[in-house]
């Protein structure tokens, strides 16, 4: 088993496309690990990409943010300026794992993981999140929704990475909201995750909006018809209903031991209904 | 493969190790380095026993290969006391009968160290958020959450 740490996106690409045999690119490490150890994995070569500058940057770039692949949660926590423009986006990040996994996980990670259950990804693609593919062809943009095709596959070709997320410019009066269903309060994987990106006008009528929906089908769920539901109007009840409907016909859903396929299309619809009230709340007062 | 050739500073001195690929900063802490305060239990990030700084950053050493430390700083339980000197933690541990077995309670000293380097006052939430990470299968949690509690009142009267 071979570990490479280039210092450069074009020498990551290099090995990942010049290599045979399996592969694993090493963000934090925190399901990689993991699945070496259960002998899920077991690649021939390792690409860790902490040591290339683009994937651990975090800057404002053409009136949005960009984070790189390998930026951790409890990096994207402390920063001083970006849970005020996108609180779901790093509240989705924080839940992942406890204070030491925060310490290693990244949200490149989350999203290559390839699970429908990760938590910042939902947040991701409510916020309109483009990820920024580098390859043997030079770089692509992606939206995120398109990353992922199902469990653990994605839309990546050999060779390709994900070495950062762009979040778009955000007008006033945006926000965003992320929540997820547990049994617990912490440590535990999502049976529902929604997050919900709005912007509201003065008058309070919200005029954007996207809604996506985490571990109720094979990959992260973007829910235009759930957008649409919400869009034009101030939130009131029959509102909320609407979207409630619009999010729960989008579920395609699995059976499991964390949940049964009525229990989760019963609460992503209303996961989606308070995560778009609080990223109201929060739109309204920015 | 040739076995990789890994300089780090562990506790403040300077060490340096030959290990494999698949081999975690855990493994080669107790197997190379002798250093067992770190322990084993879930070996996948969920339970805490083998929590180290690296860089003073709060991790699982069980999640850290050990060819990425290369340069950089881990600290961990063996280099809490000073000298024979425990650390206030360790002293209020003890006082409070923190712990039973043992087995989790290097993990959640370390943590605990690093909740305390940043927040010399949490709340009692604050500390359960932050040790949720630490599973203790025999004490429980609150002789180990007013332990930490009691140390930063300590703490901040000097």
């Amino acid at each position: 088993m071979r570990y490479e740490a280039p210092e450069s996106l074009e020498g990551a690409v290099a090995l990942l496309a010049g290599a045979k045999g399996e592969t694993r690119v090493l963000a934090g490490g925190t399901d990689l690990l993991v699945q070496m150890r259960a002998d899920i994995v077991e690649p021939d070569l390792i690409v860790d990409i902490k040591k290339i500058p683009e994937t651990r940057a975090i800057a404002e770039e053409k009136g949005g943010w960009r984070i790189g692949a390998a930026v951790t949660g409890a990096e994207l926590k402390e920063h001083p300026r970006l849970k005020k423009v996108w609180p779901g986006v790093i509240e989705a990040a924080n839940l992942i794992g406890s204070t030491q996994v925060q310490g290693r996980a990244t949200m490149g990670g989350n999203l290559c993981n390839g699970s429908p259950a990760a938590d910042s990804v939902p947040a991701l693609i409510a916020a309109g999140a483009v990820a920024t593919l580098a390859g043997p062809n030079g770089k692509r943009d992606l939206p995120v929704e398109d990353v992922m095709l199902g469990p653990r596959k994605l839309a990546l070709q050999k060779g390709e990475i994900v070495a950062s997320f762009l979040l778009p410019p955000r007008p006033p009066r945006s926000s965003d909201a992320y929540l997820r269903f547990i049994p617990r309060t912490e440590m535990d994987i999502a049976v529902v995750g929604a997050g919900v990106s709005l912007t509201v006008d003065g008058a309070g009528v919200i005029t954007a909006a996207r809604v996506a929906l985490g571990a109720v089908a094979a990959r992260v769920l973007l829910v235009p018809e759930a957008a649409q539901a919400i869009i034009g109007g101030r939130l009131d009840k029959p509102a909320q209903d609407r979207l409630e409907a619009a999010a729960q016909a989008a579920c395609r859903p699995i059976d499991d031991k964390r949940g049964t396929v009525e229990f989760r299309i019963q609460v992503a619809g209303v996961l989606a209904r308070r995560a778009a009230l609080i990223a109201l709340d929060r739109a309204r007062s920015n | 493969m040739a076995k990789h050739h890994v300089e780090a500073i562990v506790n403040g001195d300077p060490v340096e190790f030959l290990c494999e690929t698949e081999e975690t900063l855990l493994d080669v802490l107790r197997e190379t380095l002798h250093l067992t305060g770190s322990k084993e239990g879930c070996a996948s990030g969920d339970c805490g026993a083998c929590s180290v700084m690296l860089d003073g950053r709060l991790v699982c050493s069980c999640l850290v290969l050990a060819a990425e430390v290369g340069g950089r700083r881990v600290d961990t339980i063996e280099g809490m006391a000073t000298g024979e000197t425990l650390h206030p933690l360790q002293q209020e541990f003890l006082k409070h009968a923190a712990l039973q077995c043992g087995i989790c309670t290097p993990g959640v000293l370390v943590a605990a160290k690093a909740l305390l380097d940043r927040n010399t006052s949490p709340s009692e939430t604050e500390v359960r958020y932050w040790l949720a990470g630490n599973l203790c299968r025999c004490t429980g949690y609150d002789k180990i959450v007013t332990a930490v509690m009691d140390t930063a009142a300590a703490m901040r009267k000097g």
